[in-house]
């Protein structure tokens, strides 16, 4: 693998390799040593232009149990806020010898941009409102370990967990990149998606995304095997997308009456931070059936799996 | 470790058979009352294999030796492939699966592989150890013994000594995964 960029590059058996090989990679949470050694020498540059807290943590957790040297840099305090061009920082970074980059950038494409400038590999963290295919990822990997523990298992490895699962994806999905990553992947996996939002909330082109779009939150519901709710961003309220937080988590809500209604056997996926009240009851949020801990602790795991998968061969690695 | 993916030994005229099913059983036989002896019983023995073959010998082991001495051993996997030195040199290897079966602290682990041969594989189990605790002591278990080592490591069980030369390729092949139980020499142009 050259890059990871966007969910949809990955194939049903790459997808599946990183998904099995992280399951491995969590065992390593719970050893004496927390370290592998497949990574060492190798330089991992976490560069974010953003604000992120798990996803940068994880990120570098992962790096450091893998061994790898992994180096944190923020937009602030760096030669961006002196005025550098994205493409001076990341040359300059590359030429000091990283072999991989995890870049966050506000602007949608930057990471693939970024991939065409540089020698070293390049991990897409999120980008604007495009894609963020490891968070993508570690759903995926928090619903397998759903849907096994309810036995619904088939041939393990053979990724059919996901056949005919009815995942329903809730809320803004204008500015999430978290929806495409899952769209995207879920196409390769199997899953079937169902994405609900108000209208003013549907990002343009979405019916060409192959799967059904309602603004019925209690019809998808009813059938949803998942329900993953997305964060709504306060700050979008002035834009006046919906009226108030409270029409809104009436509407597009995971509230109690919901999550009564919700099927047996089926749980709630989000990516975080959530806004209790908002999107998401406190209810909801501590239910059993809630991933949403589960996302976290696998976040780190899916992460070195990635890395590994990028890193582990010199096969494509920078000359 | 051998290779995950064995073409049929009757594909090619140059591989031969040098250890049958009934052999083979005998030397797993042998192994497990030496293992035993060594031990003096089967107490704090831990046995884990190497995948992919190796697991399914020590399982055999294991079922021999609870057999013999009238109570289970524990068993487990341990897969070396992050701590491979050629990790780089090869396209990304899938991860296997580690199952360490309770502490590995003070237990006498005996390593179970198929066949032992430049050691590389053995290195990097014991380093894999390392990071899982530290065991009284480490033994190696191998059915074959092929010689050309490129480390010095050395097996205290072995089930059959075997002359080759260096670029000829030793397959174990077991009836859980291949369907039989033979030890074949060739010169396929494998991996080994």
């Amino acid at each position: 693998m050259r890059h990871l960029l966007s969910a949809g590059d990955l194939d049903l058996a790459s997808a599946l390799s990183i998904l099995d090989g992280a399951e491995e990679m969590q065992q390593v949470q719970s050893r004496p040593v927390k370290k592998l050694p497949a990574l060492r020498g190798r330089t991992v540059v976490n560069i974010f232009f953003e604000d992120s807290t798990r996803t940068r943590t994880s990120f570098e957790i992962a790096g450091k149990w893998l061994s790898a040297d992994t180096i944190n840099v923020s937009a602030k305090g760096s030669s961006v806020s002196k005025g550098e061009s994205l493409r001076d920082t990341m040359l300059t970074l590359d030429a000091m010898g990283v072999d991989a980059f995890v870049i966050r950038h506000p602007s949608s494409g930057a990471a693939q941009q970024v991939a065409g400038w540089v020698k070293a590999k390049v991990i897409n963290a999120g980008d604007g409102q495009h894609e963020h295919p490891t968070q993508a990822l570690l759903d995926a990997y928090s619903m397998r370990h759903h849907f096994r523990s309810l036995g619904s298992a088939q041939a393990s490895g053979a990724g059919t967990e996901f056949q005919g699962k009815k995942i329903a994806i809730i809320g803004d999905l204008l500015h999430s990149r978290v929806v495409r990553s899952n769209v995207l992947l879920q196409r390769t996996l199997g899953g079937e998606v169902v994405l609900v939002a108000p209208p003013t909330l549907l990002p343009t082109g979405v019916e060409t995304w192959g799967c059904p779009v309602t603004s019925d939150f209690d019809a998808a519901l009813a059938d949803a095997d998942i329900v993953m709710m997305l964060r709504v961003q306060r700050e979008r309220m002035a834009g006046g997308f919906f009226p108030s937080e409270r029409e809104y988590a009436e509407g597009y809500g995971l509230t109690e009456a919901r999550l009564a209604a919700m099927k047996p056997g089926a749980a709630i996926c989000h990516p975080g931070p959530m806004n209790r009240g908002v999107e998401i009851s406190s209810a909801a949020a501590d239910a059993a059936n809630s991933l949403v801990l589960d996302q976290v602790a696998g976040g780190v795991a899916v992460r070195m799996s990635v890395l590994y998968h990028l890193l582990g061969s010199d096969e494509g690695a920078r000359q | 470790m051998a290779d995950p993916a064995p073409d049929t030994p009757t594909s090619s005229l140059s591989v031969r058979v040098v250890v049958d099913g009934a052999e083979l059983g005998r030397s797993l036989a042998r192994m497990a009352h030496q293992i035993l002896e060594a031990n003096r019983g089967a107490e704090d023995l831990m046995l884990l294999g190497i995948p992919t073959r190796g697991v399914y010998l020590a399982r055999r082991l294991a079922g021999l030796i609870a057999g013999i001495e009238g109570r289970p051993v524990r068993i487990g996997e341990l897969d070396i492939t992050m701590y491979r030195d050629d990790l780089r040199a090869n396209p990304t290897r899938s991860v296997g699966r580690t199952a360490i079966p309770g502490r590995i602290d003070d237990a006498v682990v005996v390593l179970v592989d198929d066949v032992l041969f430049s050691g590389r594989t053995i290195a990097a189990a014991i380093d894999a150890l390392r990071d899982l605790g530290r065991p009284r002591a480490v033994r190696l278990a191998v059915l074959v013994d092929r010689g050309h080592r490129e480390l010095p490591i050395a097996a205290d069980h072995v089930g059959r000594t075997i002359q080759t030369a260096a670029d000829e390729r030793v397959q174990v092949r077991l009836s859980e995964l291949d369907g039989e139980d033979t030890v074949t020499i060739g010169r396929t142009g494998g991996t080994r």
